[in-house]
């Protein structure tokens, strides 16, 4: 494996991600990620001089909507399966400002 | 403070469009609907649903874009802003990074010194607003409102380029009437649909370097922008002097308390692993649709501002307050339309709507009369129907309620008595009730007479035709 994960970029990917790993968890996200990585850089072999960046996999542009709304009430679907409602909204933990 | 310093100021200014829908689905984007009712599976982000862009903001966009000198991107693209929030659904924002739709703009300003200068606009790009959390008051828990979710933004990014509150007012008033003529935005602060955060920092003057800057959040008015641009440089001032560093982070403004706080703590990483949108194909932006925008463009205030001082040979002082506000420029050019008398028109604006208005504590864009009206009123004065008294209280009428003149005129018994009999009659009453003012007048003390005009035209209950009046008094006393 070429490219090794240290326990810094675990910690902050876990971070990032919200994750609490266990010491098991990381070491297998640490081998995981690094296959990844490895896996990545084969396209490094290519060579891509000349090429054109893509910006999307679809050779398609212009998808667009008209401006016209439906004026359905979404609050029940929305709220179907909220883990928790109050006064017709999502509660969550207290968040400030 | 021993040293000089510059303040260099950047602002990122988000705007809500005037869209009817939301940008990525048709979910309404009416402002205060029932909680959660304008939601789709698109804008509550849930798994499987697909976005499909609102062309309308595209144009809103380029229009805006048009308006500001800015290069149109002609292939652009959106990108992943990843963080979590429970106001974003997703737990990422829809945003554009890599290809922003427009680039390289600028408005021109006028400094405090009465100078000018332009600031630049490094790019606009489009994205999508977040819920709004309703902090209960009593629990320990808040509650999530995903109507915003959804509704359209353009986040305008200046260049660092204002060195002072004053520029950075004038900058923002500037973008904020342009949008507004544009209608791509209403842009009222207090309501949220135009937000400002503020980029700061200090340098010593003449210095080529810029200092670690500050983001400031949470300004509702131009006066906290103010006051925060103020707090926010004398606060650098001070690390900087007592030998600290400035932290590049992001601040809160509380302008009840008039100081800000830093918002987020070390730990939690700024890192939002932008990415392109799998979800939405590119927008390629040909010139003839931007051609067919132009075209649109409406007239913009600096124009308009020309444009009323010769066509209308208004002084430059009026039309600067006519085009002060889209609202005062669209009830002017429609009144004037119908009574051709623009002078006229401008002079009801210019006094007495906006003594009304401050009476009232509103603002031009909560004005509720037709312009039809207020030509209606003019012409009713201009033809003698009624007297200039009358005038303003029917008016006061027509501002609270849209009353018709005319009909408001004929059943409140209003219309100037203009009947020399009955005028004459009055005078003779009002002489017989006052002879000391008479004897006075008769005595060489002239001004009496300016009693006895008023003494009949509120026995006439304002109606009479003061002229009239002054005209049968004169004969009258002579005798």
């Amino acid at each position: 494996m070429a490219n090794r994960i240290s326990d810094d970029t675990i910690e902050y990917v876990g971070i990032l991600a919200k994750l609490e790993l266990t010491p098991q968890e990381k070491e297998r996200a640490k081998k995981d990620m690094g296959e990844m990585l490895d896996y990545i850089d084969k396209l490094n072999e290519l060579d891509v001089s000349g090429v054109e960046p893509m910006s999307h996999v679809f050779p398609v542009n212009n998808v667009f909507r008209e401006d016209i709304p439906t004026d359905n009430d979404g609050s029940k679907d929305a709220l179907f399966n909220a883990p928790s409602v109050k006064n017709g909204g999502f509660e969550v933990p207290k968040t400030i400002g | 403070m021993s040293k000089e310093y510059e303040t260099v100021i950047g602002l990122e200014v988000h705007v809500e469009l005037a869209t009817k829908t939301k940008i990525f689905c048709s979910c309404s984007t009416a402002f205060g609907g029932a909680i959660n009712a304008h939601t789709c599976p698109v804008c509550t982000g849930m798994p499987g649903s697909l976005p499909v862009l609102n062309k309308q903001v595209v144009e809103y966009a380029m229009a805006v874009g048009l308006a500001t000198n800015c290069e149109i991107t002609r292939y652009c693209k959106f990108d992943r802003k990843n963080y979590f929030y429970p106001d974003n659904p997703q737990n990422y924002q829809i945003s554009q990074l890599y290809l922003p739709i427009c680039r390289n703009g600028g408005i021109e300003i006028e400094t405090e010194k009465g100078g000018k200068k332009t600031v630049g606009i490094h790019e606009i790009h489009m994205e999508e607003d977040a819920g709004k959390l309703v902090h209960d008051e009593d629990g320990d828990v808040s509650v999530v409102d995903f109507n915003r979710s959804g509704v359209p933004l353009i986040e305008i990014v200046s260049e660092p380029d204002m060195r002072s509150p004053e520029e950075v007012i004038a900058y923002l008033d500037k973008l904020r009437l342009m949008i507004q003529y544009l209608g791509a935005s209403d842009c009222k602060l207090q309501e949220g649909s135009m937000r400002a955060d503020v980029n700061l920092s200090v340098r010593e003057a003449g210095a080529k370097e810029f200092g670690t800057r500050t983001e400031m959040k949470n300004l509702n008015s131009f006066r906290a922008i103010a006051r925060a641009i103020e707090n926010e440089t004398n606060r650098q001032i001070d690390l900087i002097e007592s030998g600290e560093k400035v932290i590049q982070e992001t601040r809160r403004w509380d302008d009840s308390k008039a100081y800000s706080y830093a918002m987020r703590s070390k730990e939690d990483a700024q890192d939002y692993r932008y990415f392109p949108d799998p979800d939405l194909v590119p927008v390629s932006i040909s010139d003839e649709w931007i051609e067919s925008v132009r075209a649109k463009q409406p007239e913009l205030p600096t124009e308009k501002l020309a444009r009323y001082q010769s066509e209308y040979g208004l002084p430059e002082y009026d039309a600067q307050i006519l085009t002060g506000t889209k609202k005062f420029a669209d009830i002017f050019e429609a009144a004037t339309e119908i009574c051709k008398k623009p002078k006229k028109v401008s002079n009801w604006l210019m006094v007495e709507t906006i003594r009304l208005l401050k009476e009232n504590a509103m603002d031009a864009e909560d004005i509720r009369f037709s312009p039809g009206n207020l030509a209606k009123l003019i012409d009713l004065t201009d033809n003698g129907t009624v007297n200039s008294t009358v005038a303003k209280e029917v008016f006061e009428a027509v501002f609270k309620e849209d009353i018709d003149p005319e009909k408001y005129v004929e059943e409140k018994g209003l219309k100037t008595v203009h009947d020399a009999g009955a005028l004459r009659e009055t005078v003779e009453t009002v002489m017989k009730n006052n002879p000391k003012s008479v004897e006075d007048y008769k005595n060489g003390k002239e001004k009496a007479i300016g009693f006895l005009v008023g003494q009949t035209m509120k026995a006439m209950k304002g109606k009479a035709n003061p002229e009239m009046v002054n005209e049968i008094l004169k004969k009258l006393l002579s005798k």
